[in-house]
């Protein structure tokens, strides 16, 4: 199993992609959706040979042994999320072949599309700090400019907003991976993790909780660190949004959440209840900011935040179940949260309007649209048998069985909350009065079946929940959060000398 | 070179001075990529040195004339290209050795100017992708003009 692919891979189509396809533009759309299907295919190889290497795959880079090298490492939740991104990627890129055809400089997009690839994908397999750092940068750069790509005035602005808070977190993760480099003078996770854990005096330590807790919780976009997205995920084109909300947000902040506190730390106590604040600030604070939204991709970044407060309060319980609530919501919100924004793109693109109010009746010209849109509504609220109904629930039950009522009550509540800023886009955009002359574009082919594969996708990963595929797929990845050293006793080993 | 643009750029002092200024510059960002195994510097900071030279001969002759001396589609091309070829440098290490960016040329002896495996030409590329990709951001930074209030 070559890892390097995930990286070199989309690396390498973005430097293609800028060297050729800059004359022949129908290129740059061919090299990334090869690329993109090419890394599908081999996440979805490597999850499920996984198995076959004990769990957990370890390559280095320039053939020397760690602490002298970077590795790469696979294990459950890598593979996981390596799937996530894919999946979702690919799933923008054809979306994106006719969405931006109005757009000035299309291999730029794809370009820079496949370089935030490359960045996601190398966050989820490094297995060194700094490594960490320079890959989040990677696919964080690509996203400013990936916000910016429209170069109307909001959008500049969204992502000059974007770019700032988004550099002043990452010089606090670098500062903090500088602390916990001069305190134990290695940068590989797990051997920091185990130096972190047997030495007696580690003080330090918490103000490098504290840097990173802000770091990544900017990234993932918890309260009070959400100022930004929703200004940026709208501003984004329709497929970038997609991959942003359902993937960067993720990836850059709940994956490196969990791997590092979890996997590397040791899930302190201290850590899990401030994540388990800020989550539930996230919950009840982007559910009511959701809901005076008028403007439908506004509207779904508030539902982001809201959201991805579902996900950590599942991974801060930190009890197996609320776990495995917090993997699934995890993925199911990726696979949701993506068709409602490509939703809004069709919407927007069909009818050159965000504003809701200033839309009616929709459903009977955007037949596909609007019944996407329609499962993509009862997905995130929590209606069986969509996928979402699953993940909420098993959330909420983690909350009573840990012993914090309140939390599952307010989650339970916050789910009421999202119907209905869900149903208000449905009751203005979709139903309701008709506006005259209001489509002025059809949706075009890519378009419909990207949204039509994710709506089946929000109805058929219900399955994961049948006690026996779930022991196959979902429930390896648990296991690897929740025992905690398992991460650092299968590197330690590969540990060498020059 | 045939200067076509002779009323752009600064006075003809700078422009004077300049022709010999810039290939010390451009001479400086060589040597330092070139030795860039051996002593402090490498690929960045040479790249960074002869995109400097180029923004030297821009300030003094203007944007047209080193438009003239080198096409800014090449500089793209030439970007775009080093960088692909440093991720091929990776998996040729791949393929051949086994791991992901492994030397696979021999590493010489120490302190001679061909040594040190492939980092000389990793060196190489990346002052190519540097030099080009700073000088361009240069470029279009000069080139646009943002109206007030839009």
């Amino acid at each position: 199993m070559i890892l390097s692919q995930f990286i070199f891979v989309p690396l390498a189509a973005a430097f293609l992609i800028a060297l050729i396809a800059r004359k022949k533009e129908n290129f740059a759309a061919v090299i990334c959706m090869i690329a993109s299907l090419w890394l599908f295919v081999n996440s979805i190889i490597a999850f499920f040979r996984l198995p076959e290497f004990g769990g957990m795959i370890m390559k280095t880079t320039s053939g020397w042994k760690i602490p002298f090298t970077i590795p790469f490492v696979l294990d459950n939740l890598s593979a996981f999320m390596l799937i996530i991104i894919s999946l979702i990627g690919v799933i923008s890129a054809f979306y994106a072949l006719q969405y931006i055809k109005h757009f000035t400089g299309k291999w730029n997009f794809f370009s820079l599309f496949m370089l935030m690839f490359t960045g996601m994908n190398g966050v989820v397999l490094t297995g060194d700090f700094f490594n960490l750092y320079v890959f989040m940068e990677i696919s964080l750069i690509s996203a400013y400019s990936l916000v910016a790509f429209g170069t109307e005035s909001e959008e500049l602005e969204a992502a000059f907003k974007y770019a700032t808070m988004g550099a002043i977190t990452s010089t606090m993760i670098l500062f903090g991976i500088g602390i916990l480099y001069s305190f134990t003078s290695t940068l590989n996770m797990a051997q920091v993790g185990e130096i972190v854990q047997q030495s007696a005096n580690k003080k330090v330590i918490f103000l490098v909780f504290g840097l990173f807790i802000t770091g990544f919780g900017l990234k993932a976009a918890l309260v009070p660190f959400h100022a930004w997205l929703p200004d940026a995920h709208p501003s984004a084109p329709a497929p970038i949004s997609a991959m942003l909300s359902g993937v960067l947000i993720k990836t850059l902040g709940v994956y490196t959440i969990v791997r590092v506190f979890f996997n590397v730390f040791g899930a302190p106590q201290v850590v899990l209840t401030i994540l388990m604040l800020l989550a539930v600030l996230s919950i009840v604070i982007g559910g009511f900011l959701s809901i005076v939204q008028w403007d439908f991709k506004r509207m779904l970044g508030f539902s982001s935040v809201s959201q991805i407060g579902y996900v950590v309060l599942g991974f801060a319980i930190g009890t197996p179940l609320g776990i495995l609530g917090g993997v699934l919501h995890l993925f199911y919100h990726s696979i949701f949260k993506s068709l409602l924004f490509l939703n809004s793109g069709a919407v927007e693109y069909a009818t050159g309007e965000r504003d809701i109010r200033k839309l009616g009746g929709l459903s009977k010209d955007l037949p596909i649209t609007s019944s996407t849109t329609m499962v993509g509504t009862l997905s995130i609220s929590g209606i069986p048998p969509f996928n979402g109904f699953f993940s909420k629930l098993i959330i909420i039950i983690a909350c009573f069985q840990a012993g914090n009522p309140i939390l599952g009550f307010i989650a339970a509540a916050v789910s009421i909350v999202t119907l209905a800023y869900y149903l208000k886009v449905q009751k203005h955009a979709f139903y309701g009065k008709k506006k005259a002359k209001q489509i002025l574009e059809k949706v075009p082919f890519t378009l419909k079946a990207a949204m039509i594969i994710l709506a089946v996708l929000c109805l058929a990963t219900s399955i994961i929940l049948i006690p026996s595929i779930r022991e196959a797929t979902v429930q390896p990845i648990v296991d690897t959060v929740v025992n905690k050293t398992q991460y650092i006793d299968k590197i330690i080993p590969y540990l060498g000398s020059i | 070179m045939h200067n076509r643009y002779p009323n752009e750029g600064m006075s003809l002092i700078v422009k004077t001075i300049t022709r010999f200024t810039v290939w010390l510059i451009f001479l400086f960002g060589l040597y330092i990529f070139l030795h860039g195994h051996l002593t402090p510097g490498g690929g960045f900071a040479g790249g960074v040195i002869i995109a400097l030279s180029y923004v030297h001969l821009t300030l003094a002759y203007g944007r047209n004339y080193v438009n003239d001396v080198l096409k800014k589609s090449t500089m793209h091309s030439l970007e775009a290209l080093a960088s692909l070829l440093a991720v091929l440098v990776g998996i040729i290490g791949l393929y051949a050795m086994g791991h992901f960016l492994q030397n696979f040329m021999g590493v010489g002896q120490l302190h001679h100017l061909l040594s040190a495996g492939y980092i000389p030409v990793m060196n190489m590329l990346i002052c190519v992708k540097v030099g080009m990709g700073l000088y361009l951001v240069f470029y279009y930074l000069a080139s646009y003009h943002l109206e007030e209030g839009k």
